[in-house]
């Protein structure tokens, strides 16, 4: 079996996926029953690996019961838990319960999560990760000895085209695809001319981008990041439109905005496709993709 | 050198509690600079337990003395003539400190009075900061003489993660990303294509606990004596 995805980025002029967060505990009936409305309207469902350090089920886990539902699977995969004896384990886990696509990033800090107190690994940087994904594509591992059997994953990474200075961020961003990244997913974005300025410069290099799509639900949650999330800018267009709308439809409000920004990528062939956050409300991305059309 | 604070006195006292002859044992080094545990901070240390001890009605004998450093045998040994006569030798020197002289004197109960914090630098009055984790393999020709190992929350040697914002770090808005850091001073001299070469992993190998080392000059000396 070989990553979909990758299949989907050969094929399509325009790939859509949308991201699953695991819950916490062992109730996964609202989950699953997410995953059976997006597999056939997505090209991959990215599963995160628990999110702002908050401790749920792993991604492996569910990337495994997506598979069983008949959809398509992206393991995020990030270094805060993990040591390098870990990260290759669940690499080998993944591919083993056909698992081939892997987006690969550093993590939140531990502070930002439920555990504070958790000693936080970082063994590795989510560049060196990346590596270690193409030695073991390869049939290696990350000290030289041979695999018996190799990995076939199609590995990724993520950007943050708002970053404030850039140019640190691009540099790492040029050395993910210089350690294999074929896709690259963006933080959120709301001001495209300013990411059509990030695509000049992504442009030059032979990868896929998927920008990143947060569903608004309110003007709140908008100010919210501007001020508290690193990387993300609603402009106040956005914001205000969010303001406007009537007392309990803001989502509506939201789905039209993000409807509007990947219908805008897709035509203006702005980029390589659109990475779906509706965090939390997982049930409304059918209805983000149908005003995106 | 080594930064280090005191503890709050009452878990000093909680530490204390029922030994009648306490000798509080100063550092004259790293942690007299860093105002937590040289001669002054002692003098003002065996003060306010001597109070404590006046108001509380409990007679308790409390003295004072400061040796140039704990982590050094020869100034160790100057309190040989001393020791015998306390219960208890409450020690104001690093957790380096406070092991060698528990390691010198091993019949005696060895308390510390100091938090350990950081090898640092005096930013200003009073301001420390971190400035080296000891990770074994300095890689600060590659960073503009700035050190990723400690000055990153997560350690990252190849660029900032998504969280930098605005040049602070995600973990404390009140300090640096350390790459944009690095970034700004590659620029200045003229270095950033240091940026675009990939870090290998980090050989923690290095820096496996605990750590020993004999220089040269006396690695004869050592194996003649084993």
């Amino acid at each position: 079996m070989v990553a979909a995805l990758r299949d989907a980025f050969a094929q399509k002029e325009f790939v859509v996926t949308a991201e699953i967060g695991p819950p916490k505990g062992t109730d996964i009936s609202d989950l699953i029953q997410h995953v059976e409305l997006l597999k056939d309207k997505v090209d991959g469902l990215n599963v995160t690996d628990n999110q702002s350090s908050v401790m749920r089920i792993s991604s492996l886990a569910i990337c495994r019961v997506i598979l069983d539902h008949g959809g398509e699977p992206i393991l995020q995969l990030t270094c805060r838990d993990r040591n390098r004896l870990a990260l290759q384990s669940e690499l080998l886990s993944a591919a083993v319960l056909g698992v081939h696509n892997v987006l690969c990033l550093t993590g939140d800090y531990v502070s930002v999560g439920d555990h504070p107190q958790a000693k936080p690994v970082f063994d590795l940087d989510s560049v060196q990760l990346l590596q270690t994904v193409g030695l073991l594509n390869q049939g290696k591992d990350l000290s030289g000895s041979d695999l018996q059997g190799k990995t076939d994953f199609f590995a990724g990474a993520v950007v943050t085209p708002e970053a404030d200075p850039i140019e640190p961020q691009l540099a790492k961003f040029r050395k993910k695809i210089a350690a294999g990244a074929k896709f690259i997913q963006t933080q959120a974005i709301y001001d495209l001319d300013n990411f059509q300025r990030f695509m000049e410069q992504a442009r030059k290099h032979d990868v896929k981008i998927m920008a990143g799509v947060v569903l608004l639900v309110s003007a709140g949650m908008a100010r919210y990041m501007n001020k508290n999330v690193p990387g993300i800018f609603v402009p106040d267009k956005l914001v205000e439109e969010m303001a406007q709308a009537p007392k309990g439809k803001g989502i509506e409000a939201g789905i039209a905005i993000a409807g509007r920004m990947i219908r805008q990528l897709r035509d203006e062939k702005l980029c390589d496709g659109v990475h779906i956050m509706a965090i939390g409300k997982e049930g409304r991305v059918p209805d983000i993709l149908e005003a995106a059309q | 050198m080594i930064v280090a604070k005191r503890k709050p006195l009452e878990q000093i006292e909680a530490m204390l509690e029922g030994f009648n002859k306490i000798l509080i044992v100063g550092c004259g080094t790293c942690v007299a600079v860093c105002m937590a545990g040289g001669e002054k901070e002692v003098e003002l240390l065996a003060a306010e337990l001597r109070m404590r001890s006046k108001l509380q009605g409990r007679p308790r004998t409390i003295d004072e003395m400061t040796v140039t450093r704990q982590c050094d045998k020869e100034y160790l040994d100057q309190l040989a003539k001393h020791v015998a006569d306390y219960d208890v030798i409450l020690s104001t020197g690093c957790g380096a400190g406070v092991q060698f002289l528990a390691e010198r004197y091993d019949d005696k109960i060895v308390l510390p009075a100091l938090n350990t914090l950081f090898i640092g630098v005096a930013e200003g009055p009073g301001i420390w900061s971190q400035r080296c984790m000891a990770c074994s393999e300095c890689i600060l020709d590659q960073t503009g003489g700035i050190c990723p190992m400690t000055l990153c929350a997560k350690n990252l040697l190849n660029g900032p993660c998504g969280g930098t914002n605005h040049g602070k770090c995600e973990v404390d808005g009140q300090k640096d990303c350390a790459w944009t850091l690095i970034y700004r001073r590659l620029e200045k001299l003229g270095r950033l294509d240091l940026l675009e070469k990939i870090q290998p992993p980090k050989d923690y190998g290095a820096m496996t606990k605990p750590g020993r080392f004999t220089h040269e000059a006396f690695q004869q000396a050592e194996q003649h004596e084993e």
